[in-house]
């Protein structure tokens, strides 16, 4: 079915023509929802296309490498700051500004992969996780980065200032569009390093971390290289993020929000890069958007009103979606490991042989 | 703050790191699975044991005993339901369970009690202190965790050395295979180690939140200062463990005195430095795979 007879099969962007149809179909979806959907879900959508960046950029590392991490709001805070840090105090222009943040990110990605060299499993995710809440603490603590009161995004402009060339972003609809190029570039970007040397050196180190030195795999260069990709990813992600929400303080990029990034790569599929996109589209909806507002679910949220009143209390109901996210981790692992992609799959293979 | 003023509340804070660690040792010897959820359960457990007291207004000792009873049947729950039925899971797989059920219960718990802070207090009164030698104040709290810590040391090593039960622990830690041929029924062994390391936690947990508030959260930094004790002591060794329970302790409290606003991160800076040195923490003999 998946057959590979030449190494250009192996390197081409779309597999087949039916796979360049429906891509051109979502992206001219995508490229027009603003015409009829409510401002609602402009916005949904751009935190959707940023845990897209992020969770494409993790699973280089978690599901590609095979490395745990659970320090990925640190490398998200970091872009997020620096970005907004670059573009209010030194008035660089945005593009430059966020590339820049992004590898700030990537060398503290780097550094992050040196002690990942020595260490494996539960230690490594435990190393990743005490990085990502030193960056929150640190940030929290200094001054400069306005402390604990968080801090305001500077007004998004693309245009260079200091060329006298403005071009200002004011509602989510333009952020959309800015978020939406931004998001493909780096799909594709991602698509194209799994698919170079590079990419494949990470699956061998993740294989078999031993078997790849011995075919003459660096594993310092590429395991570092796989952090900074994936803290670069994560520092770009943190950057539009930023100006999403448009205020930020350092509690937002908490360990919950690392636990949730590793969901998203995990519930989409590990090492796919559609599983990414899968996997973080379908957690930030459900977490944004459905379990928050699950009082209004026809029946459903009567029910669990119901509930609430008579054992539980009726403010703590939001935290209902925490408990149901819970429950969706352990069901992905226990019953489809493969996650939203493994399920693609089987259902592919069904339909393609399907008399049989 | 005098030098030993310092030493004897670093002890006290470090032994219940030390005992909570124990919590975590105890399944990660036996199953090999970092338990994340580990603060959760025992969060759960004494939210339990609040609600038992404040809202069926029954004495201590009964809700005590109430809530040892409820935190090991949810330790052999959470193994059930969870983690046994998932095949051949890998170590990214585990952690996502117990990140999992960790989410579950802060949620159920906040849902059921709210987030707002609640008082829990155990009958000792922190405010009767000692003063053994000249500048060390020991206060009942510091006595009552010391006390506790070594009883159930002393319980532990007896039992994992003497017991038909602790003896098939260490050989199913060894080797799970091999346990299994030797007619140990493995998953039960682990339903046991879920159990107790869930009755420890809940011990541990009270300890902690009398010292601070009760709230869902409360759990989230002991926890990982815990944690950071576990990989100092090398996640294997019970004995290792309390020595790096006792030297988190010992280094957060100079530390926290000396700067005050890094307090928190101290913590991960040990880990981080231990690891890069000692890959498998300070007590652990570090293995390299076979290919």
């Amino acid at each position: 079915m998946d057959m590979k007879r030449d190494y250009y099969e192996d390197v081409q962007l779309f597999k087949s023509g039916v796979v360049l149809f429906w891509t051109s179909a979502l992206l001219i979806l995508l490229f027009t929802i603003p015409l009829y959907a409510p401002n609602y879900y402009i916005y949904l959508l751009n935190i959707i296309m940023v845990h897209v960046i992020l969770a494409v950029g993790l699973n280089i590392l978690a599901g590609s490498t095979g490395q745990i991490s659970l320090g990925h709001a640190g490398f998200f805070a970091i872009g997020a700051y620096g970005t907004a840090m670059l573009m209010s105090s030194f008035q660089v222009p945005f593009f430059l500004a966020i590339v820049i943040a992004a590898f700030v990110a990537a060398f503290f990605g780097f550094i992050l992969g040196l002690p990942a060299l020595r260490l494996e499993g539960p230690y490594l995710a435990i190393a990743s996780l005490g990085f990502g809440l030193t960056i929150m603490h640190i940030i929290g603590a200094m001054k400069v980065f306005g402390g604990r009161m968080g801090m305001k995004t500077p007004p998004l402009d693309l245009g260079i200032a200091q060329l006298g060339f403005s071009l200002p972003v004011t509602n989510d609809m333009q952020k959309y569009y800015l978020i939406l190029v931004i998001t493909v570039v780096m799909i594709v970007g991602a698509v194209n390093i799994l698919k170079t040397r590079v990419g494949r050196s990470f699956v061998a180190i993740r294989d078999s971390d031993i078997a790849a030195e011995v075919i003459g795999v660096n594993l310092t260069i590429y395991k570092t290289l796989a952090f900074a990709v994936s803290a670069f990813y994560a520092g770009i992600a943190g950057g539009l993020f930023g100006f999403i929400l448009g205020f930020f303080d350092p509690f937002t990029f908490n360990m919950i929000l690392s636990i949730m990034f590793l969901v998203m790569v995990v519930v989409g599929g590990l090492g796919t890069v559609s599983g990414s996109i899968m996997g973080a589209t379908l957690i930030t909806y459900l977490q944004y958007d459905f379990f928050k507002n699950i009082a209004e679910v026809p029946y459903f949220g009567k029910f669990m009103l119901y509930i609430s009143d008579k054992w539980f209390t009726t403010v703590g109901l939001e935290n209902f979606s925490s408990m149901a996210i819970g429950l969706i981790m352990i069901g992905i692992i226990i019953f489809e490991p493969l996650g939203m992609f493994g399920v693609w799959i089987r259902f592919k293979k069904y339909w393609m042989t399907w008399p049989f | 703050m005098p030098f030993g003023q310092l030493f004897v509340e670093g002890l006290a804070i470090g032994a219940c790191y030390g005992l909570f660690a124990t919590a975590v040792v105890i399944i990660y010897k036996t199953s090999a699975v970092v338990n994340f959820a580990q603060g959760e359960m025992a969060m759960f457990s004494t939210f339990v044991a609040f609600h038992i007291l404040n809202f069926y207004g029954y004495p201590f000792w009964a809700a005590f005993l109430i809530t040892m009873l409820f935190s090991v049947f949810m330790g052999v729950l959470i193994e059930f339901l969870f983690l046994r039925p998932a095949k051949h899971p890998t170590i990214l797989g585990m952690i996502v369970i117990t990140l999992g059920a960790e989410m579950f219960l802060m949620g159920l718990a906040s849902w059921k009690w709210g987030a707002e802070q609640q008082f829990f207090a155990l009958p000792i009164n922190p405010s009767v202190t000692y003063e053994p030698i000249k500048g060390m104040i020991v206060n009942n709290w510091s006595i009552s965790v010391l006390a506790v810590t070594s009883f159930i040391m002393l319980f532990l090593f007896l039992f994992f050395k003497y017991t038909r039960l602790g003896t098939a622990m260490r050989a199913t830690q060894q080797n799970k295979n091999a346990a299994k041929i030797m007619g140990i029924r493995t998953e039960r062994v682990f339903s046991f180690a879920w159990g107790f390391s869930s009755l420890i936690g809940a011990v541990a947990g009270m300890f902690f939140a009398s010292r601070a508030t009760l709230d869902p959260a409360f759990m989230m930094e002991p926890f990982l200062r815990t944690f950071a004790a576990a990989v100092l002591g090398g996640l294997m060794s019970i004995p290792g463990v309390i020595i790096g329970g006792g030297l988190m302790g010992l280094i957060e409290n100079y530390f926290g005195y000396v700067w005050p606003e890094w307090k928190p991160i101290i913590a991960f800076v040990v880990i981080v430095l231990v690891l890069c040195v000692r890959p498998s923490g300070l007590f652990a003999k570090h293995y390299i795979k076979k290919v």
